[in-house]
C-alpha cells in the first residue's frame, strides 16, 4: 500500500499499563513440588491434587505438537513462575467486593470494566482474574436467586465439589494434548458456571482475564454447565501489559450443554500483541471445547485481535440428536502476529448441523491461517455443515492461509464449504478519500464491512467494543 | 476556480500530462474529448490527488489554494469531486454507511454539525430517487453487484449529496441507457450553478446535446490540442481526431 497511508503506523496498545500492586509470585521453575505449592495455597482437595499430578505426569511423556502455521522459540517452561496473586488477596482474603484493594479494581474500571453493580452495564456480571487468582465477581446474591452459580472455579471446588468433580475434565481429558496437560496440572483461577434446569440466565456474565506480573504464565480453567432446557450467554475478555518478553497463556474452557439447553460463548481476545518489531507479546495456546446434547446448541463467536502467537480452536462435539453448532469468528492479526485458529465440529448424533464463519484479516507481515475439521461419524445421519472461511489481506506482505479438513463417514451427512480471499485494494483506499474520509476510517470502515456477520453474533453490549477495538488494532496497521 | 497551469505528471516512470493548461471559471461547464489513452482519466486522478501519480511541473490551483499540496481527502473537503470511469466496488460497506461517512467528514471540513442518521436517511432516500436508483441500493454495499449504470448513477448520487464546488465527471456517460443518460444530464443540470463548475469527460457529441458546454477542449497525448465552443464537439463527431491531428503537425 501507499507511501502516504504507511505513515499512519504507530500501533497503539491500549490496555498496556502495569498495575502497581505487591504480589506473591512462588518462583519460578515445574515441578511435582510446584504443582503441590499451588495445590495447597488453593486448600485444595487430596483428589484434584492428584488429579493435577496424574496430568503433570503425562505431561512429561508429551511433546509440543508442531503442526500449527506458527514459528516460535519453544518456551523455557522452567523458566516461568506458575503461580502469582496479589497480596492482598492472600493475607484475610476480601469477603466481599468492597473489601478488595481499589488499586486492583481499578485495573478493570481502566479497561472499561463494569466493577460496581450500579453501574451502568449492569446487565453483566463479571469475574475478574487477575494474574493467577479471581480477585472479585459482582451480582453474585443476584444470580443466587435465579439459582445460577457464578463464582471462581477455585470457590467451586469447595463450595460445589460433586458438581467440579463430576464435570472437570469430562470435556478436555488432562491428556487431550500439551498445553491442554500443562493447564490441567497448574491452572489457577478461572470461572465456574451452573445454570439449573430450565432457567434462564437474567444476566451476561463475563470474566475479565489481566496478566500483571512479569515472568509469569496464566493457566486459567472455566468451567460451564447449562442444564436442560436452560440458557446462558458468556462472554470473556482479555488483555496484557506491554513487555519485550514473550508470556504464556495456556487455558481450558469446558462447556457442557444438556439436553434442550443453550451456550453462547463470545469472546474477545486482547492480549498484548508485541510490538511492531514482534519483540514481546503472549502465547495463546487454549483448548475451548463444547460438549451438545440432544438438541442443544453451542455457539462460539471470537474477536481475536491480541497475542504474538495464537493456537486455538474452539470445538464442538454434537454428541445429542439435532444438535447444534456454531463458530463465527474474526481473527485480525497485523504486525508479526501469527495466528492458527478455527474449529472441529465433530458430528455424532442424527441431524446434528454446524456453521462455522470465519473471517480471517491479516494486514503488515502477519499470518493468519484458518484450520477447520468438520467430522461425521457413522451414525451422524441427516447431519449438515457449512463453512464459510474469507480472508482478507490489507497490504501484500502478509498471508492468509486456509486448511479445512473434511472426515466423513456417513453417506447422508452434507459438508459444504466455500473460502474466498480478498485485498483492500488501492482502488477501494481512494474512493474513499475521494468522498472525504479519511484513510483510517476507510480501512475500519471496510474491515468492519469484512466482519459483519459475525459482529451481529455478538451481545450488543460488545458489537461496538469488538468495532473499537479492530480499530485500534489496525491503528498503523494501513501498511 | 480550477487553474492548471503546464501540468506535467508520470505514473510508474511514464509521462503521461506534458504540459496541460486549462482555466475553469465559476458556473462553467468544460468538456474533454480525446482518443483512448490521451490521458483524460489521468488528469482527473492528478487533480483529485492518487496515490503513485507523480506532478513533475507546473501547478493547479483550487480557488486560489494549491491542489496539489493536499492529501486527496482535503483536496474531496475542498469541494472537488471526481465521478469514476470505472466505480470500485467495497464489499460488505453498506451504500448508506458510506454515504454518511463521506458527507460528515465533508461537512465537518466545512464547519458543518453531522446530520442526524434521520435526516440523513430522508436526504439520501431523496437524491437515490433523482438518479431513480431504487431505494434498497442504499443498504446493500458500495457498488456490489450494481449494473454499470446502477454504479454511474450510484456516482451521480454521491455529487448530489456531497454538493462539491468543481465536478468532474470521467465518462459518466458510458454504458447508460437513453433514459439514464438523460436522468444523469438532468441531475448534472440541475447542479448548475453560478458557484459550482464542471469538467465533462466524454467520448460522444451525445451527452452534450443534453449538458450544453461553454467550452470542449481536445486532449491528446497528454495535452490540450484543440479548445472551443460546443461546436467543435459537433466537428469532432463528423471528422474524428485525425482532423486535429493533421491540424497540428
Ligand atoms: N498505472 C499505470 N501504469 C502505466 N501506464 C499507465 C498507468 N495508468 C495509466 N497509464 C497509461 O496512461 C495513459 C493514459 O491513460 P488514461 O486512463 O488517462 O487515458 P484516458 O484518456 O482516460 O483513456 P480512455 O478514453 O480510454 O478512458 C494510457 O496509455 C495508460 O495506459
Ligand atoms: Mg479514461
Amino acid at each position: 500500500m501507499s507511501e502516504e497511508v504507511k505513515q499512519y503506523i504507530k500501533s497503539e496498545y491500549k490496555a498496556g499499563f502495569v498495575t502497581d500492586v505487591e504480589s506473591s509470585t512462588i518462583p519460578v521453575g515445574l515441578s511435582e513440588d510446584v504443582i503441590r505449592l499451588i495445590s495447597s495455597k488453593k486448600n485444595e482437595p487430596e483428589w484434584l491434587l492428584e488429579w493435577r499430578l496424574k496430568a503433570y505426569r503425562a505431561w512429561q511423556e508429551m511433546t509440543e505438537p508442531d503442526w500449527a502455521h506458527v514459528t516460535y522459540p519453544k518456551p523455557d517452561f522452567q523458566a516461568l513462575s506458575y503461580y502469582s496473586s496479589p497480596k492482598s488477596m492472600e493475607e484475610n482474603r476480601p469477603k466481599s467486593l468492597d473489601e478488595v484493594d481499589p488499586e486492583l479494581l481499578a485495573t478493570y474500571e481502566k479497561l472499561g470494566i463494569p466493577v460496581h453493580e450500579q453501574e451502568v452495564l449492569a446487565g453483566v456480571a463479571v469475574d475478574m482474574v487477575f494474574d493467577s487468582v479471581s480477585v472479585g465477581t459482582t451480582f453474585r446474591a443476584k444470580l443466587a436467586d435465579a439459582g445460577v452459580i457464578f463464582c471462581p472455579i477455585s470457590e467451586a471446588v469447595h463450595e460445589y465439589p460433586d458438581l467440579v468433580k463430576k464435570y472437570l475434565g469430562s470435556v478436555v481429558p488432562q491428556r487431550d494434548n500439551y498445553y491442554a496437560a500443562l493447564n490441567s496440572a497448574v491452572f489457577s483461577d478461572g470461572s465456574f458456571v451452573y445454570i439449573p434446569k430450565g432457567v434462564r440466565c437474567p444476566m451476561e456474565l463475563s470474566t475479565y482475564f489481566r496478566i500483571n506480573e512479569a515472568k509469569t504464565g496464566q493457566f486459567e480453567r472455566t468451567l460451564i454447565i447449562a442444564d436442560e432446557g436452560s440458557h446462558v450467554s458468556y462472554l470473556e475478555g482479555c488483555t496484557a501489559p506491554m513487555r519485550d518478553e514473550n508470556q504464556l497463556h495456556a487455558a481450558v474452557v469446558e462447556l457442557v450443554c444438556m439436553d434442550d439447553a443453550e451456550i453462547k460463548y463470545s469472546t474477545v481476545q486482547n492480549w498484548y500483541p508485541g510490538d511492531a518489531e514482534g519483540k514481546g507479546g503472549i502465547y495463546n495456546f487454549v483448548t475451548k471445547r463444547g460438549i451438545a446434547h440432544h438438541r442443544a446448541k453451542i455457539s462460539w463467536t471470537q474477536v481475536e485481535t491480541g497475542s504474538a502467537v495464537t493456537w486455538k480452536y474452539p470445538s464442538c462435539i454434537l454428541k445429542g440428536d439435532d444438535s447444534i453448532g456454531e463458530f463465527y469468528s474474526v481473527a485480525l492479526t497485523s504486525n508479526h502476529q501469527q495466528a492458527d485458529t478455527g474449529t472441529k465440529m465433530i458430528h455424532i448424533g442424527k441431524n446434528t448441523r454446524s456453521t462455522i464463519i470465519s473471517k480471517g484479516i491479516s494486514a503488515m507481515t502477519s499470518q493468519n491461517s484458518y484450520r477447520g475439521l468438520v467430522k461425521m461419524n457413522p451414525g451422524a445421519s441427516g447431519a449438515r455443515n457449512f463453512t464459510q472461511c474469507d480472508s482478507l489481506l490489507i497490504g501484500d506482505r502478509c498471508g492468509a492461509h486456509t486448511f479445512p479438513y473434511i472426515e466423513s463417514k456417513n453417506p447422508s451427512a452434507i459438508v459444504e464449504h466455500e473460502a474466498t480471499t480478498s485485498k483492500v485494494s488501492d482502488d477501494q483506499m481512494f474512493l474513499c478519500q475521494q468522498r472525504g474520509i479519511d484513510p483510517e476510517k476507510a480501512v475500519s470502515m471496510i474491515v468492519n464491512g469484512f466482519c459483519k456477520e459475525v459482529f451481529k453474533e455478538l451481545p450488543m453490549e460488545f458489537a461496538v467494543e469488538a468495532g473499537k477495538l479492530l480499530e485500534v488494532s489496525l491503528e498503523g496497521a494501513v501498511g | 476556480m480550477l487553474t492548471i497551469k503546464n501540468l506535467k505528471a508520470k505514473v510508474e516512470d511514464k509521462d503521461i500530462l506534458k504540459g496541460l493548461n486549462i482555466d475553469v471559471k465559476p458556473g462553467e461547464v468544460h468538456a474533454i474529448m480525446g482518443p483512448n489513452g490521451a490521458g483524460k482519466s489521468t488528469l482527473g486522478y492528478v487533480l483529485a490527488g492518487r496515490d503513485g501519480y507523480e506532478v513533475t511541473d507546473g501547478s493547479a490551483e483550487l480557488h486560489g489554494e494549491n491542489l496539489l499540496d493536499m492529501d486527496a481527502e482535503e483536496r474531496a473537503r475542498k469541494g472537488l469531486f471526481l465521478a469514476f470511469q470505472y466505480p470500485v466496488e467495497i464489499p460488505g460497506v453498506s451504500n448508506m454507511e458510506f454515504l454518511k461517512a463521506s458527507v460528515d467528514a465533508v461537512r465537518e471540513a466545512r464547519g458543518l454539525e453531522p446530520y442526524s442518521s434521520v435526516e440523513f436517511i430522508k436526504l439520501a432516500r431523496e437524491k437515490s430517487k433523482a438518479v431513480n436508483l431504487p431505494a434498497d441500493f442504499l443498504k446493500r454495499g458500495v457498488n456490489e453487484g450494481f449494473s454499470g449504470g446502477e454504479k454511474k448513477r450510484n456516482e451521480l448520487m454521491q455529487m448530489m449529496l456531497l454538493e462539491p464546488s468543481l465536478c468532474i465527471l470521467d465518462e459518466t456517460d458510458s454504458g447508460l441507457d437513453i433514459d439514464a443518460l438523460q436522468v444523469v444530464a438532468e441531475g448534472v443540470n440541475a447542479l448548475r450553478s453560478p458557484d459550482r463548475s464542471f469538467i465533462v469527460v466524454t467520448h460522444y457529441q451525445r451527452l452534450l446535446d443534453y449538458i450544453v458546454p461553454d467550452y470542449v477542449h481536445v486532449l491528446a497525448d497528454g495535452k490540450i490540442v484543440k479548445s472551443g465552443g460546443k461546436e467543435l464537439a459537433l466537428e469532432l463527431e463528423k471528422e474524428g481526431y485525425r482532423w486535429i491531428e493533421g491540424e497540428t503537425v
